[in-house]
């Protein structure tokens, strides 16, 4: 292959992983953090406690949590089929990517609430703040250097759930990898896609802990 | 006739846990005038925390009226109790502050809730930050302030409200003895010059003495004693009393306990008293030797108390006669029981 042809299939494989990543972010975390939020406002000794609702919920996202994504993509695509007409492709991959994130991003978002201190939820109620009020001031900013910190954790996940997107045709980094250095022996590209998935995941390493350092107003 | 700002008629406690029912709080009549200076004290474990707590409603009570300006928190739906919560701050032991938030922020915060116009808010947040001596401190976060200076942030937020009522839950008890001091200072410069009614839990004797007029003493959630923190100083009826106003190591210690235990009497003398040699006075007139286990000094309300525990005569008549002289001295003073608490 020769060497522009290949930069401007890593280059476009790098852009369609963003775009996927970017994309799965965005919509798990639009599903995922009120899902998180609700497990935390609802749980027992919460600021509005419901047992059943809390039940249900935590046994949904635990069920989606169980299945590997690579196997729960596969049993998914019968039903992306009939939603979206495709069972393939990258609209299905995100489809079932979002399935599998957005309950992954719920546990990131209720593992960061548990550690606003209970104390100072209480002092907002003995303030006469609403339920809203206590969701929006207290829990989402007190929490919010480890809601960032969770959502770079998440953001490597979904790569990671791209990459392996890749064996149904999701194009980016992880099909351009399956294709050259699985299907047609070229470990070389396998690598260069390899080496690539890695800086990657480095920078949004790296922004996280930026952004988190940023906004976090303990450590000074 | 002074008015009452919060009654608690009847209020019981109850926690399901694992090894059943614990009653926390049981049947709690409480009146509370407006501009007190309340202590709730009992040691750990008594139900203080969970009785303040009731009084906002944090602690739903089990059964029993929480009445506050003759109107019932219990029973209002959440909207309603929220708009009288405004009017009844509190302050905590771990100051409960928002930690991503500077002490303006934090004190911002409640004026956020109640729905204040931002310039007014900031307006009120910046006297406030003056009241409690934090100016410079405006843009200081939590995790840069020292536990006194995150107590005052705490306070002025609890002022944002222009509340009623101060609950202070054990408000000193993470703070070294002369922050300790500062801290009351200030808060009894807020319950005199506000007339902002305190209601103060605590575990401290000397949080009472220098800060409350009133006080109930409260074990295993129930009020076993109350009234003016004088009279309950001077006259303590209960042992639970007792054992708060003289804390282990005082008249109990063990070498004490060799010397008799009957016709022991505490004295306590005030400025009235306190010029004349009474006791000295009295082993003259009356030629009969008392012994000395215990004194000491206290600073009640800002007046100076002594009091002290002595042996009276071993024989009744005259020991009856020493009561009498004390009595015609007007000497207050209290019998303590020869089964109290003397073995260490």
């Amino acid at each position: 292959m020769e060497i522009r042809e290949l930069l401007s299939l890593l280059a476009q494989g790098t852009l369609d992983s963003l775009y996927m990543i970017i994309i799965c972010t965005v919509i798990s975390y639009i599903i995922g953090l009120p899902i998180g939020v609700s497990l935390i406002v609802t749980a027992p000794g919460g600021i509005r406690p419901m047992t059943v609702y809390n039940k249900v919920m935590g046994f949904i996202v635990n069920i989606l949590r169980s299945v590997p994504f690579l196997i729960l993509m596969i049993a998914l695509m019968p039903y992306i089929r009939k939603i979206i007409g495709t069972g393939i492709g990258k609209e299905a991959a995100t489809a079932a990517l979002i399935v599998a994130a957005a309950p992954f991003v719920a546990r990131l978002v209720e593992q960061s609430l548990l550690e606003v201190d209970p104390g100072v939820i209480e002092a907002a109620q003995a303030m006469g703040a609403s339920n809203m009020q206590i969701i929006r001031k207290v829990l989402l900013l007190e929490a919010r250097p480890s809601l960032l910190n969770g959502a770079a954790v998440a953001t490597i996940n979904i790569l990671g759930y791209t990459a392996m997107a890749g064996i149904v045709g999701a194009g980016g980094l992880g099909e351009i990898a399956i294709r050259y250095g699985l299907y047609r022996f070229q470990p070389s590209i396998m690598w260069i896609t390899i080496v690539l998935l890695v800086i990657l995941v480095q920078i949004f390493q790296e922004i996280g802990i930026k952004v988190v350092n940023k906004y976090d107003n303990r450590i000074n | 006739m002074a008015e009452h700002i919060i009654r608690l008629q009847g209020v019981t406690k109850e926690f399901d846990t694992k090894g059943g029912k614990v009653v926390a709080l049981k049947d709690i009549d409480l009146d509370i005038e407006r501009g007190d200076s309340y202590g709730i004290i009992g040691l750990s474990g008594a139900g203080k925390s969970t009785l303040v707590r009731t009084i906002n409603l944090l602690e739903q009570p089990t059964e029993g009226k929480v009445i506050f300006n003759d109107s019932a928190l219990t029973g209002l739906g959440s909207k309603d109790l929220n708009i009288h919560r405004r009017k009844i701050s509190m302050i905590f032991q771990q100051f409960n502050l928002l930690m991503q938030r500077d002490a303006l922020g934090n004190i911002l915060f409640p004026l956020e809730i109640a729905g204040v116009p931002k310039q007014e808010a900031l307006k009120k947040a910046n006297e406030l930050l003056k009241v409690v001596d934090l100016e410079e401190r405006a843009h200081s976060y939590p995790s840069q302030l020292s536990g006194g200076q995150k107590q005052r942030v705490a306070i002025a937020r609890a002022l944002a409200s222009d509340p009623e009522v101060i609950l202070c839950d054990e408000a000193t008890s993470a703070l070294d003895p002369k922050t300790t001091r500062s801290i009351l200072s200030l808060l009894k410069q807020i319950n005199e010059e506000r007339g902002i009614t305190l209601v103060v839990i605590t575990h401290e004797m000397e949080v009472i003495k220098q800060l409350c007029n009133k006080v109930a003493v409260i074990e295993n959630g129930e009020i076993v004693e109350r009234g003016d923190v004088e009279e309950i100083f001077k006259k303590p009826k209960t042992k639970a009393a007792r054992k708060l106003f003289f804390p282990d190591g005082d008249y109990r210690e063990k070498p004490l306990t060799k010397t008799s235990t009957r016709n022991r009497v505490r004295l306590v003398f005030d400025e009235a008293t306190a010029g004349e040699p009474i006791i000295a006075n009295m082993i003259m007139e009356l030629g009969a030797p008392v012994n000395f286990l215990y004194a000491n000094l206290d600073v009640l309300g800002g007046s100076q108390k002594g009091q002290m525990v002595i042996c009276l005569a071993a024989d009744k008549e005259t020991a009856d006669k020493q009561k009498a002289y004390l009595v015609a001295k007007g000497v207050e003073f209290t019998e303590i029981d020869e089964d109290e608490e003397v073995q260490a």
